[in-house]
């Protein structure tokens, strides 16, 4: 019995042993390893041909833009240019950085700059599909031969290289919108040689989705960047390694690993397990398991989205100020904030968040307030309690509203203690809902929201309110116009007055009622230091390092 | 022999012209579609018609499915909606995946099931045989999915000793020229990376085999318990071979019959089962590939996954078929 025991025993030390799997990062043969586990696989690895997250977090590592955001903050500063500007809001010149290489060896020049706008503007046919070059059509909105009658005037018009280190964009109309947008992925700088070598410009649709047919998108992107592709396995891992010839602060992590974990949990259990060193896309629910386990931590994400309470306004008597004051001032926005995001959120004032330049503390607040509330829907004339048909997604939980139904009832009894009377209604998120919220036929009231592409604040309050659109059912000239001058506006201080006063309009107006802004959550081991967050999603690797390194 | 080979794949045509049909319309009952899923906020009544327009959503019915059959037929299962990627493309990578996992289940359930349920049979009405009952009722009963957090809680999170998702360790460097994993590591003789591969079905396929090995067991008991008790079994005895002999060559062997045919259909199940398992290790197979195919609406990789799924299920029954063959020189196949 002894006999089998110990032989027992033993296999199990020796099972153990052999089982016992290497936790990751720390140091291997080639240097740092740091491995972080994100939703799924990159699309493609030509970041102008893409617009998901998953694809700018590899591609934010290996290019470049001209201009680039300030770690953690949506301020431009720097980047491929040292410096920028424009007279006239259209011709904007930017001195190019001097000595900087691409991986393939061939030098970054104002020539390589035009090269890159020039190959998109060009872009024909399949490439002009919006699941190819979304970012393109968003910000520069047309091509010089648009082959779709959706698409507008090109926003851009021609590039001019001024000797090697000066580029000149030309617009053909004022504006300043494109210059943050500028920091996108989708707009940095590729090697001309190795697209053309590895035919990056060779695309078709099939069965109506865009698919590159050349290897660069693939298995050859080349940049600028403080690492460089060394392989993607689909459904694995994309590897990235050290570029030791970048121009700036060389990364003090020679290897970067992004496995795709889909799942919530597993992707938090892989944390757990240490066989990754950190993981995005962290749920609510997730947050207080990473808390209580001594070995992790959680790095916020500045919010960069806002929550909010539709109001229509095409349907009477929300038509009225007064009512739908009495709206703003019957949401317990407060009170939701506190009960059902986890600490992770703070009351929203405005339709933008706090981080971008334009949000303004001078806007009208609403507080809570039933008795308010009610004595402006009698000053409407109206007979309390007033109807309002008031409409909630179910099937989904979106980064602003982990969970939509809860929001729902804390506001459903706010609005009852307000002098409403709360017909409630819902509707799968797919496909009903969005619909029903962008077609205006969501009700009354109903709950949305909206996380911004990039750091302007024309991605928030001009994509809602710029122009009329069925969700709201107003026209405001005064609102249309300050929004439309602001975008154009080329000189800082002066959008941002712009936006400021038109914060403060639209909060007068009350379209809507602003309520959260939430902040994502990312998990690490304690052992990684330098781990910045972006607003936007694009976070660097370049600053990375293990303690004790 | 080969005239019912060739009978029973031609019946592939009509099996597989139902499948079609089924998954075609069953996929556009669901609500949503790849617009509305894949833009979320931003999908504007105008976009969300140019999607329906794009992916021919805005053609009658009857001509979506037609051109759908037309295409199909070719031999070309389209263009995954999320990913971009040919579906037949992710079929050769997840596909692997997914038989590894199943074949590493079943053999899971058949290394431990046979001799279980051979015992059990043994020692009939024995504390052995009430355990191993109980043991096979409590492997049907718990659900797949938790049995596997269950697993992965205990062995990767808590004890560490084996990973928690995915195929092969990440920071591994090597070459899958098959994209089955254990074939690759034994055909360019990398052991480290085999007992790597290994280490990552081990408990995926634990949590997968363990309705199979509890059907198994039962079933091989009751065909032993079957089988012993025939004349011919009782001849062989009578003959004086020895109780080894007899089990091996006549007991064994014609209990098997039944055996083989629930490991057939169990195989065919496995794929199912794989959709949770796969999710909550990670594991980049079909069934993962499949469940977030049904999130995005994703119709080419949800008509072309789950018709190759049919092909393959209805060529696992065919190969069980033929197996008795085998087995049992007795049955002719005409």
């Amino acid at each position: 019995m002894r006999t089998v025991s110990t032989r027992l025993a033993l296999a199990l030390v020796a099972f153990a042993a052999l089982v016992a799997v290497g936790t990751a990062g720390g140091a291997s043969k080639a240097g740092p390893t740091f491995i972080i586990a994100g939703a799924s696989d990159p699309t493609y690895l030509d970041p102008a041909l893409v617009s998901d997250g998953e694809s700018f977090r590899v591609t934010e590592q290996i290019f470049e833009s001209l201009v680039s955001l300030k770690p953690g903050t949506t301020l431009i500063r720097p980047g491929l240019a040292t410096k920028w500007g424009s007279r006239n809001g259209k011709d904007w010149t930017f001195q190019l950085r001097h000595g900087v290489k691409f991986t393939d060896n061939t030098p970054f020049n104002a020539a390589a700059v035009c090269a890159n706008f020039n190959r998109q503007y060009n872009f024909r046919g399949p490439f002009q599909d919006s699941t190819a070059n979304y970012y393109w059509q968003a910000v520069f909105l047309g091509y010089k031969h648009n082959d779709s009658s959706g698409l507008s005037t090109s926003l851009y018009k021609s590039c001019t290289a001024k000797g090697k280190y000066t580029a000149i964009l030309h617009l053909s109309s004022k504006s300043s919108s494109f210059l943050p947008a500028l920091v996108i992925s989708a707009f940095a700088i590729q090697s001309p040689t190795a697209m053309k070598k590895y035919g990056a410009n060779q695309g078709e649709l099939r069965n109506g989705t865009f698919y590159p047919t050349g290897t660069y998108a693939f298995s050859h992107p080349t940049g600028t960047g403080p690492f460089k592709f060394k392989t993607w396995v689909i459904g694995q891992k994309v590897e990235l390694v050290r570029n030791n010839s970048y121009w700036g602060p060389k990364p003090k992590i020679a290897r970067v690993i992004i496995q795709p974990i889909s799942n919530n949990t597993a992707r938090v259990q892989a944390l757990q397990s240490g066989e990754v060193n950190g993981a995005d896309l962290i749920q609510p629910t997730d947050v207080p398991t990473i808390q209580k386990d001594s070995k992790l931590k959680l790095v916020n994400r500045p919010s960069f989205n806002v929550a909010y309470v539709t109001i229509n306004s095409a349907h009477a008597p929300f038509n009225k100020l007064a009512v739908r004051q009495a709206v703003a001032y019957g949401l317990n926005r407060a009170g939701v904030v506190k009960s059902f995001y986890a600490g992770r959120a703070q009351v929203a004032q405005e339709f933008m968040p706090p981080q971008l330049f334009g949000w303004t503390n001078k806007v009208p607040k609403y507080p809570f307030n039933p008795t308010k509330a009610k004595d402006l829907l009698k000053s409407a004339g109206l007979t309390l309690p007033v109807n309002v048909d008031f409409w909630y997604p179910t099937n989904v939980s979106r980064p602003y509203m982990p969970s939509p139904a809860l929001n729902f009832q804390a506001f459903s009894a706010s609005l009852e203690q307000s002098g409403f009377h709360v017909i409630p209604h819902s509707a799968p998120w797919r496909p009903d809902y969005v619909k029903h919220v962008n077609d205006g036929t969501a009700g009354d009231l109903n709950l949305i929201g909206w996380t911004g592409d990039f750091g302007d604040p024309d991605n928030f309050v001009g994509t809602f309110f710029k122009v009329y659109h069925p969700q709201w059912g107003f026209h405001n000239s005064a609102i249309f116009n300050i929004l439309a001058r602001a975008a154009a506006e080329t000189n800082l201080a002066k959008r941002i007055a712009l936006y400021q006063k038109a914060n403060i309009i639209i909060m007068k107006f009350l379209p809507g009622v602003p309520y959260a802004h939430s902040r994502p959550a990312l998990g690490f081991q304690k052992k990684v230091k330098g781990y910045v967050a972006s607003p936007v999603g694009t976070d660097p690797f370049a600053g990375i390092y293990f303690g004790g390194q | 022999m080969l005239r019912y080979l060739v009978r029973r794949l031609l019946l592939l045509v009509p099996i597989l012209l139902g499948v079609s049909l089924l998954i075609f319309f069953w996929i556009r009952a669901l609500p949503g579609g790849p617009a509305e899923s894949l833009l979320g906020e931003r999908a504007t009544p105008q976009l969300v018609q140019v999607y329906r327009h794009r992916y021919g959503l805005d053609k009658p019915i009857y001509v979506q499915y037609w051109s759908y059959l037309k295409v199909t037929a070719s031999g070309d299962l389209g263009v995954s909606v999320a990913s971009r990627r040919k579906v037949i493309d992710e079929i050769k990578v997840k596909f692997p995946a997914t038989v590894e996992l199943a074949l590493t289940a079943m053999l899971f359930a058949i290394i431990i099931g046979v001799p279980l349920g051979f015992l059990a049979a043994k020692w009939h009405g024995g504390v052995f045989d009430n355990v191993s009952l109980v043991a096979s009722l409590i492997g049907i009963s718990i659900p797949i999915f938790f049995l596997a957090i269950i697993l992965k809680y205990i062995f990767a999170i808590r004890l560490g000793w084996l990973p928690s998702v995915g195929r092969i360790s990440i920071t591994l460097d090597t070459k899958h020229p098959t994209n089955f994993y254990i074939l690759d590591a034994l055909i360019q003789g990398q052991w480290s990376v085999l007992w790597d591969v290994i280490k990552h079905l081990i408990l995926p396929a634990i949590a997968l085999g363990s309705i199979p090995l509890a059907i198994i067991t039962r079933i091989t008991r009751a065909a032993v318990l079957d089988v012993q008790n025939e004349d011919y079994v009782r001849t062989a005895r009578a003959k004086g071979l020895t109780p080894q002999t007899v089990d091996r060559r006549h007991v064994l062997r014609n209990a098997l019959l039944p055996v083989t045919t629930v490991i057939g259909l169990q195989t065919g199940l496995l794929l199912s089962g794989a959709v949770l398992t796969e999710t909550v290790f990670a594991y980049p197979g079909m069934g993962s590939w499949l469940r977030d195919a049904i999130f995005n609406r994703d119709y080419p990789v949800l008509q072309g996954g789950i018709l190759f799924l049919a092909v393959i299920f209805v060529l696992v029954n065919l190969v069980v078929d033929l197996t008795y063959a085998i087995i049992n020189p007795r049955i002719r196949y005409s």
